[in-house]
């Protein structure tokens, strides 16, 4: 059955069956609005095609019934860099000192597993009661910021778990033996091992803030993000137009994907080749895999 | 710098966060809680009514028996997908590569937004939608299945579809690190396929399960989007109704909600974390 060569057992072709149903449920639907979104103008919410065009992907842009999605796209992607930013830097200083147990490690870490699980909406509540009783404006760079932290430093500490539980310390203390500062070693010798987590937290840091619903609907401020632009289309807009946004949206967050997950397959391949008779390398699969 | 020093500083910035946005809003929640509202507006108090009127209303216990359904419900199905896609990729595929680039096919979509991926679901289940024409044209039905879409199946189907990754991940890696040699042991030892896998690979991924089940359970209790869209507005959960709550500003009344919410949430989880450390899972992976 687990054998690396010889013939497959019955129960691999009912799996692989299985899985490739999976995916299909997965990508499926998806791909129906991607192709429902290429309508004309007489375009509907069901299938068949009506027309074939970018008609509804100029509509999005220039209609003004459909909102501001120009200004909450112009909002989002920078609220994405700030959250990746903070999120990276945050999450692998406290993956590094969580390699130790330390007095009140135990809380903290149950503290960011509550802070994740929390419903975000409770959450939301909160952030914006708190801005708003204390007299604070609330802005998309400020109180989403934070809401939106509270699930991304969660999802950055899990991963940095998993790539600090792969990570030989011998490295670093081969470092320290030959005289080198704790900062040099860190920039040295740690980060470029933990370079592949590092995009990994990066990249969830980015599209989790990026499609953020819940922890943002009460602490943006005066202004949309992209998901509460969506949200109110859902409940306003009864046209392929909706559809539009979704495939702009998803294709800007695949670009993202594409990005990240090459930078990390690139770093292993070129590890691979410098290493190829000595360590396997640092698992970055498993690393991208760490939430 | 001491050792001890370098350490406050590392989880400094985390700590600060965590207190910042989540336990002092809590706290606000659960402040505002006691608030008195009326007509004109919400009064700084210290009273019980909004728990009162939580505890005495009849749709406070059909909320949460709804909610709770549905989080059983969705738990099962994705336990069981997710477990069967984790064991398929682990197990059976045999070239790693290939395995990981098929378990990044699963993970993409979650990079992606979930109300888009809940939307996508519209032209598939509509009245006019793409399984209803299929199944007319097969001539398996005459009318269309009414349903499809704005219903229980509509709800349970989208959160499937969002939320068994967070099986997937965490039985994944708990397979992936199970001692091979143990098959040949179970094999040498007369265990059928299936009683390997029930009495070998489960009890060796329960930390996985438990810590895919605190996600999707705690992501089931905590929507409200896709209960509110998918049942088409004839179903309500925990937080849709807080939702209603401060659309229309009753935020002491969503308050008391939220902290009953949380109570339930943190009494089920903490019940999940005391049959497995998975702290110490995690960390001492090696």
């Amino acid at each position: 059955m687990l054998t690396a060569t010889g013939k497959r057992p019955w129960t691999f072709y009912a799996l692989a069956g299985f899985f490739a149903l999976y995916v299909a449920f997965l990508y499926g639907p998806m791909l129906c609005i991607f192709i429902l979104s290429f309508q004309g103008q007489g375009g509907a919410l069901v299938f068949p095609m009506r027309g074939f065009g970018l008609y509804w992907f100029v509509d999005l842009f220039t209609q003004v019934r459909t909102g501001d999605v120009l200004g909450a796209i112009s909002r989002s992607i920078p609220l994405a860099l700030i959250v990746m930013t903070l999120t990276v830097v945050i999450s692998v200083a406290s993956g590094l000192a969580f390699r130790n147990r330390f007095r009140g490690s135990g809380i903290l870490f149950y503290g960011a597993i509550a802070s994740l699980v929390a419903p975000g909406l409770v959450l939301s509540i909160g952030i914006g009661l708190m801005f708003q009783l204390l007299g604070l404006p609330q802005h998309w760079y400020s109180s989403a910021v934070g809401a939106q932290l509270t699930s991304t430093l969660p999802f950055g500490l899990l991963i940095m778990f998993a790539v600090f539980g792969r990570f030989n310390r011998a490295y670093e203390e081969a470092a320290r033996d030959l005289g080198a500062a704790p900062a040099l070693i860190l920039r040295l010798v740690v980060v470029p091992i933990i370079l592949p987590g590092i995009i990994a937290v990066a990249l969830f840091g980015f599209t989790l803030s990026y499609d953020e619903f819940a922890r943002t609907l009460q602490t943006s401020g005066p202004t949309n993000t992209l998901p509460l632009e969506i949200w109110s289309m859902t409940t306003n807009v009864t046209s392929p137009a909706l559809y539009a946004l979704g495939t702009v949206t998803t294709a800007f967050s695949f670009i993202v994907i594409a990005i990240s997950l090459t930078a990390i397959a690139l770093i292993q391949r070129r590890r691979f080749g410098r290493t190829l008779a000595t360590k396997p390398p640092v698992a970055a699969g498993g690393g991208a895999a760490g939430g | 710098m001491s050792a001890r020093a370098r350490v406050v500083l590392q989880v400094l910035p985390l700590t600060a966060v965590l207190l910042a946005f989540f336990v002092v809003p809590i706290l606000f929640v659960l402040a505002v809680s006691f608030f008195h509202y009326d007509d004109f507006g919400v009064v700084p108090a210290f009273s019980f009514e909004n728990y009162a009127d939580v505890l005495s209303e009849h749709l406070t216990l059909d909320l949460y028996l709804s909610t709770v359904r549905f989080a059983a419900i969705v738990w099962f199905f994705t336990l069981l997908i997710g477990f069967w896609v984790a064991y398929f990729l682990v197990f059976h595929v045999r070239n790693q590569l290939v395995a990981i680039g098929l378990f990044l096919v699963c993970t993409v979509p979650f990079w992606t937004s979930n109300i888009i991926r809940m939307i996508s679901w519209l032209p598939l289940l509509g009245k006019e939608g793409l399984i209803n024409r299929l199944l007319i044209n097969m001539h398996l039905i005459n009318r269309p299945l009414e349903f499809l879409l704005f219903s229980d199946f509509a709800v349970v189907v989208c959160y499937v579809h969002l939320f068994t990754i967070f099986m997937i991940v965490p039985l994944f890696n708990s397979m992936s690190r199970i001692d091979r040699a143990l098959f040949e042991a179970a094999m040498d030892a007369g265990m059928s396929r299936l009683q390997t896998v029930l009495f070998v690979v489960v009890p060796l991924v329960k930390s996985g399960i438990v810590l895919g089940s605190i996600f999707v359970i705690t992501l089931v209790m905590g929507d409200f989007y896709v209960v509110k869209v998918m049942s088409g507005g004839g179903h309500a959960s925990v937080v849709s109704a807080m939702f209603d709550d401060i659309s229309v500003l009753l935020f002491p009344h969503a308050a008391a909600n939220a902290v009953f919410l949380i109570i339930i949430v943190l009494m089920m989880v903490g019940l999940i974390l005391r049959a497995v450390d998975v702290r110490k899972e995690l960390v001492d992976q090696r």
